[in-house]
């Protein structure tokens, strides 16, 4: 069982809208998926280095060019919820402006 | 012939020879689908261009054009891989309806290699369970046993091939989503070494576990289609070139086969251990050598995998932020709150549990006793894989500790479904390939017992060895003659839709 108050505010991190049964109901279930991975913490992992990829392979970076893309700009703004003027639109954020819309 | 029992192989070699059109193919198949598909719930879209798509084939056939290596042969596609045909749902509200400007660079390949896209399947959403329960568009049944789940998360393409609705499918891996549904419908299901098959399209759940893999009834259909989808892709980063990894060919003679100690140990189903002790009894009076291997920090794999694979989901499903896709909530009086509203409303409850998880995970004052410390622990388990692989060719065990579980039986209890993937797990931790192969039935036990359900072994090899697993899958396949002719039978998935 974790505290109502972390679930909240790790939902408030996660923009995540809970009801109030949502979050009595992880603050249960998170309660024991953590206390299960709790068991990691006995492991002797002194001087270990953690993962970073997880095969010994060369990773080498590629030439920074320009790619070009098979897909228009036009074609994922079609695929949002809202869009014009080629931009996504969002509800107002500053207050005073002209053109804020939802 | 009846187009719906022949394998893979053998449809894209008449099809080829002009035995078979893909037309009659296609619609041999989509007879199936519209016949059972409203009792297994595997396809969430029908591709309604498939029979034209088939019908051009034919025409190319016609005109002495080399088809592919797949030709004529429907595949099914996992719902969270995009294509600009069809929508990609994930199974979730929150892209529900939306359609992707771009196909994913394996549906591009199947396309080449003369595959007819059958249609998009069920999962769990956004690739997150082990049943297939948690999608929004309903749970899958498992074609041997109405009463069970067919695995998850890519249950809807497992169901789809053990019912013969297809005869090959595309699932996702991230700690064993094609491996465990594989167990318990009877299929070869592969998870690719880690940057072996592009991921270009793949809705990104955990990027350092994610791969795309192959289910199928053989294991020849299975390599089929692997080799259809291996290979560099230079719009994913994680994708292997050959001068990083050169693909490896199967060993010769016998195979050293490891037995992982921790895999027939505490938590496994007596049911699974007698199967699993029967096949490597057999294995070994057929000639090969058995290792006895330990793996001592695989029993942290469950652990740090729900703490590794949901900080990275924390941050893969960040986008969904009712901007850029498909859903949007109503009435949110600004931007933040149209953030929280749409993701509240959109994401399911195991979604949600799983990015609450790893927003902990990697929240200031937790990062390093969770985050930093799962990934030392996977430098422990690749550290022992790796030394494991010194004395053997593969490592063997069951792929799921249990046989298939009811419908609703875990859906209560999230860790107990974790554990679902115990065994799986290793692999995706470590970067290597691995196979599940079916291994047997348990007992039937009476008439409302459940009948006699799948059970898979799990072999996993080196990275870039996976046509060691394919040598692994054919030699089990002649060792077990009666399991490879066993499919699902019709009646069962007619008489509930009645």
């Amino acid at each position: 069982m974790i505290e109502r108050e972390t679930v909240l505010k790790i939902a408030r991190l996660a923009r995540l809208e809970l009801s109030a049964q949502e979050v009595e109901a992880m603050q249960g279930q998170l309660g024991r998926i953590l206390s299960y991975v709790e068991m990691i913490q006995g492991v002797d992992t002194e001087g270990v280095e953690p993962t970073a990829h997880v095969l010994d392979v060369n990773l080498t970076l590629r030439p920074d060019v320009p790619a070009e893309t098979e897909v228009p700009p036009a074609a994922y703004l079609k695929a949002a919820p809202d869009s014009g003027y080629g931009f996504f639109k969002v509800p107002r954020i500053v207050e005073g402006g002209e053109h804020g819309s939802v | 012939m009846d187009p719906c029992s022949l394998t893979a192989v053998a449809l894209a070699r008449a099809v080829k020879a002009r035995e078979l059109t893909a037309v009659a193919v296609w619609e041999a198949f989509e007879a199936r689908i519209r016949r059972f598909n409203p009792t297994l719930n595997a396809f969430l879209h029908v591709n309604p261009r498939a029979a034209a798509e088939a019908a051009a084939l034919d025409a190319r056939i016609a005109a002495g054009e080399d088809p592919g290596p797949l030709a004529g042969v429907p595949v099914a596609v996992k719902d969270n891989i995009v294509t600009c045909q069809m929508p990609t749902t994930c199974a979730s509200r929150i892209l529900e309806g939306w359609v992707s400007p771009y196909d994913a660079t394996v549906v591009k390949k199947l396309r080449a290699a003369g595959a007819v896209i059958a249609g998009k399947t069920n999962l769990d959403e956004f690739a997150m369970g082990g049943s297939n329960e948690n999608s929004a568009f309903g749970p899958v049944r498992n074609p041997w046993d109405l009463r069970q789940v067919p695995g998850g998360s890519s249950g809807g393409s497992a169901a789809a091939v053990a019912a013969r609705l297809v005869p090959l499918a595309l699932g996702s891996d991230t700690g064993g989503s094609v491996r465990q549904p594989a167990s318990f419908c009877h299929l070869h299901g592969l998870k690719p070494t880690y940057g072996r098959v592009s991921r270009h399209g793949l809705v990104a759940f955990a990027s350092s576990l994610d791969q795309i893999g192959p289910l199928a009834r053989t294991a020849d259909d299975a390599a089929l289609l692997f080799s259809v989808l291996a290979g560099h892709d230079p719009h994913d980063a994680t994708s292997l070139r050959p001068d990083q990894l050169a693909p490896a060919p199967a060993p010769e003679g016998p195979l050293r086969v490891g037995v992982v100690r921790e895999f027939l140990a505490e938590g496994l189903d007596p049911r699974v251990r007698g199967i699993i002790d029967a096949a490597l009894a057999n294995w070994k009076a057929a000639g090969a050598t058995l290792v006895d291997v330990s793996l001592p920090s695989a029993r942290y794999g469950i652990a740090i995998y729900y703490l590794l694979a949901t900080s990275e989901a924390s941050s893969n499903l960040s986008r969904y932020d009712g901007v850029r896709y498909a859903m949007r909530a109503v009435g949110a009086r600004n931007l933040e709150e149209l953030y929280s509203r749409t993701r509240g409303q959109g994401f399911g409850p195991e979604v949600k549990r799983r990015i609450l998880l790893g927003t902990y995970a990697l929240s200031a004052g937790y990062y390093d006793a969770y985050y930093r410390k799962a990934q030392q622990v996977r430098t422990l388990i690749r550290r022992e894989v790796s030394a494991a692989f010194e004395a053997c060719d593969v490592l063997a065990g069951p792929t799921v500790p249990t046989p298939p579980f009811g419908l609703g039986a875990l859906l209560g209890d999230p860790l107990s479904m974790y554990l679902s993937d115990m065994y799986a797990v290793v692999a995706n931790l470590a970067g290597v390939p691995a196979l599940s192969v079916p291994a047997g039935f348990t007992a039937a036990d009476g008439v409302d017992a459940p009948p006699a359900l799948p059970v898979g072994l799990q072999v996993m090899a080196r990275p870039g060895h996976e046509e060691t697993l394919f040598a692994f899958a054919r030699r089990h396949e002649a060792l077990f003659p009666e399991l490879a002719g066993r499919v699902a039978p019709d009646a069962l998935s007619e008489e509930v839709a009645r």
